[in-house]
């Protein structure tokens, strides 16, 4: 396996400048690929899958009775970032995580910012994930977005972009981190000469973030990890996080409000919970305040949130900031906000409810991408450029028959970096998906989980539609 | 600790256990056929008839014969008790509860299940032979497993004190089998047979050379003496309900021998029961009928144990 045949093409190539000129930050990596022995690069790429399975980091197939479980498949050729290039980065993201915060905060209590019209009232109260009955709420040290998982992307120009910000649930850290694990024993010459920064901190800053929203009187907190169970994909991963945080991992059933409290059933009666990071969605906390009668439910937890004698995280009703049309915003709540210009530009972003701005997404349907409001993991879009003429068909008539929840943007010309395919490297495009604890301080993990379309050509990089993920090196200063 | 969690370590013991011994219910007869003369037909109705589900299996399968009741009693996904849904059922419990048990633990689950699941059932039965083997050793793996590699705690006290309920349960039935295997027999008072019997029971129960060195002589009263009431042997009554004793007091704190809850108090009575009865008595009364007897208790501690630690509800109504 050997680099002198990769070609970049006219893309935006993470690891190679044009063909035959590696990057000065990937030179190091690039070297001792094509100084290893033929055939060497495949069995170390067989080696992590096996190691990754074992260990079952796996999700499971949605819908599989047999509870069969999947790995979210590792290339080992990893991205590579320098620590300049990051350290813009871990600033646009802080910046663009207080404004969200404040954002919440705002939206939920004092609503400033629609009185004075930057955002338009009507497109936040038709947001599915505006929750009325979380008006009023004060959140413990008024942190709404405990974790953040904002996917970004770079485009044909090597320009960053911020595409969505995943302020509800988001899940994947559990992979960086094992995938950090096996590459550490893939690669370990490259760790020891590349001063690659370590990742390893997350969850020790994810129980400080946790602990940090006890009341300083509580002298011996009880911090869970809330999970629907193990037929969710992302089981593992909760899982994962309550074994490295040495907490519990609870389901909906072990809990219960008495006497004020959120407490769970143990084997020594029931035991109160201070903090609950929540893996499941708003309305399955409480079925009283949102109206849903689902069994797996915790009645009486939102009033139990609202007098503060429990935390949650991610506070109720972030989902909001999810909002595709809410998102268009985020560089005018940055200003508004923060009174700074935004680090990180947002995608270009036409809004349907804007009769303007839908004339011209019509106009152009085979050139854009087109979002609903509230779709995530890939579905509910359309990529112009891709689409029959049918399926075009089919937007425009879902546009106009409910334009606030539609949104469109130019096709992006994904950045590439070159993954194992069979015996050969090929171009494959990429994201990237850093993860923001916001506690005392900001943390941003270095790096995150870059994930990558491993199907030839395709730009769609979600676990449940084939794709893959790699390490991502940030490197030291 | 979560009573969800103690509830699935518990039964993903249990399950587990039962599956050895199911497969011992199965080697009873294996043993009595390579044991015996020719002439003497095997019996295989008793095993359903102990495992209390005869209705269900001639409703399903109609003739007894040993090919639909090994496959009714291993390979029957639709059997609740069937060795496969016994894994199958432990397999569901330990993936709930993944990050409180061992990696080590998951994987000997995994693959004693998957172990099974890929047996065919067509296989001639002296190879069948074997996979019963197979499956008393996977059991012991696990067993082994855990005492090894999962800490001594809360989580593991709950998961031994499943497993040994279930094999105090399992050598009583497996005792039962023989009294109804004994009753034809006892008619027609075959003298060798009849010892014959009695070996092929102990090696079911994997007792027959602890036994041989604590009594030398096999009797029918000294095999029922030593599976009801040995102190040290790990598979007798007697033995289980000590252990699962001790394990429970680790549990609650109390200390041996005084109980807080009903729990200790009924297992804490039959296992002082146990401690001074002798096997003449147990004789005089009817070894069936005190195997009977016992088996209701073990059914009851278990209840007793599920609303105690499993079944938790907050006292004061809700608020709804």
């Amino acid at each position: 396996m050997r680099f002198n045949t990769y070609d970049p093409e006219h893309f935006y190539d993470e690891l190679f400048i044009e063909k035959g000129q590696p990057r000065p930050a990937a030179t190091p990596l690039t070297t001792r690929i094509d100084s290893l022995p033929e055939g060497e690069l495949q069995q170390r790429q067989l080696a992590a899958q096996n190691a990754l399975f074992k260990s079952g980091v796996t999700f499971n197939v949605s819908n599989d009775t047999q509870g069969r479980e999947r790995i979210f498949p590792l290339d080992i050729t990893p991205r590579i970032v320098p620590a300049q290039e990051w350290s813009r980065l871990e600033r646009g993201l802080k910046q663009r995580v207080y404004a969200l915060n404040h954002f919440l905060a705002d939206i939920y209590n004092h609503q400033k910012i629609l009185k004075d019209k930057i955002i338009p009232q009507a497109v936040v109260e038709s947001a599915d994930g505006y929750l009325e009955p979380c008006l009023g709420l004060q959140p413990p040290r008024g942190v709404w977005c405990h974790i953040t998982g904002s996917d970004l992307v770079r485009d044909r120009d090597g320009q960053w972009y911020v595409l969505e910000d995943n302020l509800r649930i988001p899940s994947g850290v559990s992979y960086l981190l094992e995938n950090r694990r096996v590459m550490k024993s893939i690669f370990p010459e490259l760790f020891r000469t590349m001063a690659i920064q370590s990742v390893d901190h997350y969850t020790s800053h994810l129980l400080d973030t946790l602990l940090y929203l006890v009341p300083d009187n509580v002298p011996d907190p009880t911090v869970v990890v809330l999970t629907s169970g193990s037929t969710n994909s992302a089981y593992f991963e909760h899982s994962f996080l309550a074994q490295q945080m040495g907490v519990e991992l609870v389901e909906s059933q072990d809990l219960v409000v008495a006497d004020g409290y959120l407490r769970m059933r143990t084997t020594k009666g029931l035991q109160r919970v201070d903090v609950v990071y929540r893996r499941v969605d708003d309305y399955l906390l409480d079925p009283l305040a949102f109206q849903r009668n689902d069994p797996e439910a915790i009645p009486g937890l939102m009033e139990v949130y609202q007098e503060g004698r429990v935390a949650i995280a991610n506070a109720m009703g972030t989902g909001i900031a999810d909002d595709k049309v809410i998102y268009a915003y985020v560089p005018e709540m940055i200003r508004y906000y923060l009174g700074e210009e935004p680090i990180l530009p947002n995608v270009e972003t036409y809004m349907c409810w804007d009769r303007q701005q839908q004339n011209h997404v019509l106009a152009n349907l085979d050139k854009l991408v087109v979002k609903s409001a509230n779709g995530y993991g890939g579905t509910g879009m359309l990529v112009g450029p891709a689409a029959t003429t049918a399926e075009r068909q089919k937007f425009a008539e879902l546009i106009q028959s409910n334009p606030r929840n539609y949104i469109a943007q130019p096709t992006l010309s994904l950045s590439r970096v070159p993954a194992l395919v069979d015996d050969h490297f090929e171009g494959c495009h990429v994201d990237l998906r850093p993860y923001i604890l916001y506690g005392k301080d900001i943390y941003v993990s270095p790096g995150g989980l870059t994930r990558v379309a491993l199907k030839k050509g395709s730009l769609v990089v979600n676990s449940s539609q084939g794709g893959g993920s790699k390490d991502t090196w940030v490197l030291t200063d | 600790m979560l009573s969800r969690v103690a509830n699935s370590i518990y039964w993903l013991n249990r399950h587990i256990e039962r599956a050895e011994n199911t497969a011992r219910f199965i080697d009873v007869n294996f043993n009595l056929i390579l044991d015996s003369p020719a002439a003497i037909s095997q019996q295989w109705e008793p095993l359903v008839v102990t495992a209390g589900d005869l209705p269900l299996f001639q409703e399903r399968y109609g003739e007894v014969t040993a090919e639909n009741v090994i496959q009714f009693l291993t390979f029957d996904s639709n059997y609740q008790h069937s060795i496969l849904s016994c894994l199958q059922s432990a397999r569901e419990n330990a993936r709930c509860v993944r990050e409180m048990i061992s990696r080590e633990m998951w994987q000997q689950v995994n693959s004693f299940y998957f172990m099974v699941k890929e047996a065919a059932p067509e296989q001639p039965t002296c190879v069948l032979h074997e996979f019963f083997t197979q499956v008393k050793l996977a059991s012991h793996l696990f067993a082994g497993v855990m005492d090894a590699t999962m800490a001594h705690n809360e989580g593991w006290h709950f998961g031994h004190l499943g497993r040994l309920l279930e094999r105090a349960d399992k050598t009583n039935r497996l005792l039962d089998v023989k009294y109804f295997m004994l009753l034809p027999a006892a008619v027609a008072t075959v003298g060798t047979l009849d010892e014959v019997s009695w070996m092929a029971l102990l090696k079911s129960a994997s007792a027959y050379e602890m036994y041989r060195k604590r009594n030398q002589r096999i009797t029918p009263t000294g095999v029922a003496d030593f599976l009801v009431l040995d102190r040290e042997f790990p598979r007798s009554i007697l033995f289980c309900l000590q252990q699962a004793d001790l394990s429970l007091h680790h549990i609650t704190g109390t200390p041996t021998g005084t109980w807080e809850n009903s729990v200790e108090c009924t297992l804490g009575r039959m296992r002082s029961e146990l401690d001074y009865l002798t096997i003449e008595e147990i004789l005089q009364r009817g070894l069936h009928e005190f195997l009977d007897d016992l088996q209701r208790q073990v059914n009851d501690l278990d209840d007793k144990i599920t609303k105690t630690f499993f079944s938790l509800e907050p006292a004061q109504p809700l608020r709804v």
